[in-house]
């Protein structure tokens, strides 16, 4: 970690004396930190001290402290609980359709919006790629389901043009997925592509002078300097989602999935809601399931951190 | 690069720019066709492949959303939370950012890592909802403000801008007798407008757009945000049938619900064409590493 102070190297024995002294002419900035401090100690570090109530029985009448303590029953519960084991896989499935399909698309979008020589044309098509990042999942949602409604939708009326079979898309869970990973390239394609735009503005221009000198076409120079130009990027930010493959997306999953498609669309986020504050208020075992995503998403997030750090000379996240 | 003239380059030219314009009107269209339907009779709508042009400007399903009373209190909840829990964030997130850019200051790496562990884990959903419970704010307009009000990736964010201030500037206050507070407002929150318009319209882009923290913690419908009642509306029956509490309309549902996603989505694609270079920016100083 970058911000790991120099140890303390005082050779003489008023070290202690100065650092105090120190302490005491910074007052002014540890007051200014109190505030943040106490909104931390609540709202992040208390819930981690709440994740005891996994290991308890517990009962909001008789509070977190009076709850009876029955180990790792609830772990073995939920790792037979068949719902639990779907939306582990549910959740897998859909990290690695994100990974497979949606990852590439910016890089894809980059090395063609770079090859478009019009500058204001570039411009105007970049600008408008953003748009769908500043709104929000509920619109996002809304919109597929206009698109998408039987008789009135026009992504329906086309498939039905082109002698297709209007059909309610949205409640039926063979098309969940589709669905998921479309929405989300149409989302987010324009907005991720802008670190690689940068990354390939940064590559030598003389390389593609020479590589046209040595008569090399468009794709050849995109495939031999393009693409290699910006391959640290790419193996950064792919390096940090595969740490991140334990998470769903929250907002997106609350607008697709309904009661016709929870089969295929509930996630790990999702299952945890369901029991723990909707279905029913079984907290200590969502508290267990919402434990195991955790501890296993900081194991991955701090392994691709290692390794991203390893591939960008230094370059963590962090 | 020079443009050259040969034929298998005009042709990728002609295809990639063919593609981008499918591409600008892939992401537009979805807009497009939900304001065009919100002003449109439906039987224009129905059967209809692709559609251009409304059939007419018919404002029926506008004054129907608008005839009710839920409505304009959630525009007023979303920019209440909007304004009043942006400038709570940056208050806090401005102090938290400031004291760990001080290079000097004892026990900074101790604070850094205090942030830094949040990011990495946390207690998870039903522990954060105990807590927000047991403070009481359950059921109100703070719940939306207060138990998100930080957001570590944009303090590390102004950390880093502010770090890039020279340290030769803050050692002259300091020779000037101004103090901590005294340089933090007088000097380095003029130096930093950029970093600050970004990270305010960071967080107040979040506020506008967020549905769900009003699941979480809001049950009176009096206290949602514009983003959920768009949900329920397109959600639920119930709250289908609630629209529709007057009996003369005959409105088909699915205008209604259109033109609920053009107020809905109004203010953000007004504004966005001001703001979308300062997060531009975000994502850049994001980037860089301090």
């Amino acid at each position: 970690m970058r911000t790991m102070s120099k140890s303390l190297t005082y050779s003489r024995p008023s070290a202690a004396q100065r650092r105090w002294k120190a302490v005491r002419r910074n007052w002014e900035a540890y007051l200014l930190f109190l505030p943040v401090l106490v909104w931390y100690v609540i709202f992040c570090y208390m819930p981690m001290g709440g994740l005891v109530i996994a290991f308890k029985q517990f009962s909001p009448i008789k509070g977190i402290a009076d709850s009876p303590f029955i180990g790792m029953a609830n772990f073995t519960r939920i790792f037979s609980t068949p719902s639990f084991l779907a939306a582990v896989r549910n959740t897998l499935i859909l990290s690695a359709l994100n990974l497979i399909i949606v990852f590439p698309i910016p890089i894809l979008f980059a090395i063609l919006l770079n090859e478009i020589r019009h500058q204001r044309f570039k411009k105007i098509v970049q600008t408008i790629s953003y748009l769908p990042h500043f709104i929000s999942w509920s619109v996002v949602g809304g919109l597929l389901y206009m698109l998408m409604a039987p008789q009135t939708g026009a992504i329906n009326n086309l498939i039905v043009a082109f002698g297709g079979e209007a059909k309610n898309y949205m409640g039926i869970s063979q098309y969940f997925r589709t669905i998921a990973v479309g929405s989300t390239i149409w989302k987010t394609m324009g907005w991720s592509a802008i670190v690689y735009i940068a990354a390939i503005t940064n590559v030598d221009e003389q390389l593609y002078e020479a590589a046209y000198i040595d008569g090399a076409g468009r794709l050849r120079r995109i495939w031999h300097i393009t693409l290699p130009g910006i391959r640290s990027t790419i193996a950064v930010l792919l390096i940090l989602q595969i740490g991140s493959i334990m998470n769903s997306n929250f907002d997106q999953i609350f607008m697709l999935v309904n009661d016709m498609t929870l089969d295929v669309g509930e996630t790990i986020d999702y299952y945890i809601y369901r029991i723990g504050l909707s279905a029913s208020n079984n907290f200590s075992l969502a508290t267990a399931s919402g434990m195991i995503k955790s501890v296993i998403g900081f194991v991955l997030v701090v392994a691709a951190n290692a390794l991203s750090k390893k591939i960008s000379d230094g370059e963590g996240i962090w | 690069m020079k443009a050259s003239g040969n034929l298998s380059d005009r042709i990728f030219n002609i295809a990639n720019t063919i593609f981008m314009l499918l591409i600008v009107l892939v992401t537009l269209y979805p807009f497009w066709y939900v304001v065009v339907v919100s002003f449109s009779t439906i039987d224009h709508v129905v059967g209809n492949d692709f559609i251009l042009w409304p059939n007419g400007l018919h404002w029926d399903a506008y004054e129907q959303v608008f005839r009710n009373n839920l409505i304009p209190t959630a525009y007023r909840n979303t920019l209440f939370v909007t304004i009043a829990g942006t400038l709570l964030s940056m208050l806090l997130t401005i102090l938290g950012a400031y004291v760990l850019s001080l290079r000097n200051l004892p026990g900074r790496t101790g604070l850094t890592l205090f942030v830094v562990l949040t990011m990495l884990f946390g207690g998870g959903m039903i522990p954060y909802y105990l807590v927000v419970s047991s403070l009481g704010l359950i059921d109100s307009l703070w719940a939306l403000i207060i138990p998100g009000c930080i957001s570590s990736y944009n303090m590390i964010l102004m950390r880093n801008f502010f770090q890039n201030v020279p340290d030769g500037l803050q050692e002259a206050a300091m020779i000037d007798g101004v103090g901590l507070t005294g340089y933090l407002v007088r000097i380095l929150l003029p130096l930093s407008t950029s970093a600050l318009a970004t990270v305010t319209l960071f967080y107040a882009v979040g506020y506008w757009n967020d549905y769900f923290t009003s699941i979480l913690f809001v049950r009176t419908r009096e206290l949602w945000p514009m983003q959920r009642i768009l949900r329920e509306v397109l959600m639920t029956a119930e709250f289908q049938n609630m629209m529709y509490d007057d009996a003369r309309q005959k409105m088909p549902p699915e205008t209604l619900k259109n033109a609920m996603i053009v107020i809905t989505v109004i203010p953000i694609i007004c504004v966005y064409p001001f703001i979308q270079k300062y997060f531009v920016k975000g994502v850049m100083i994001g980037s860089i590493k301090g």
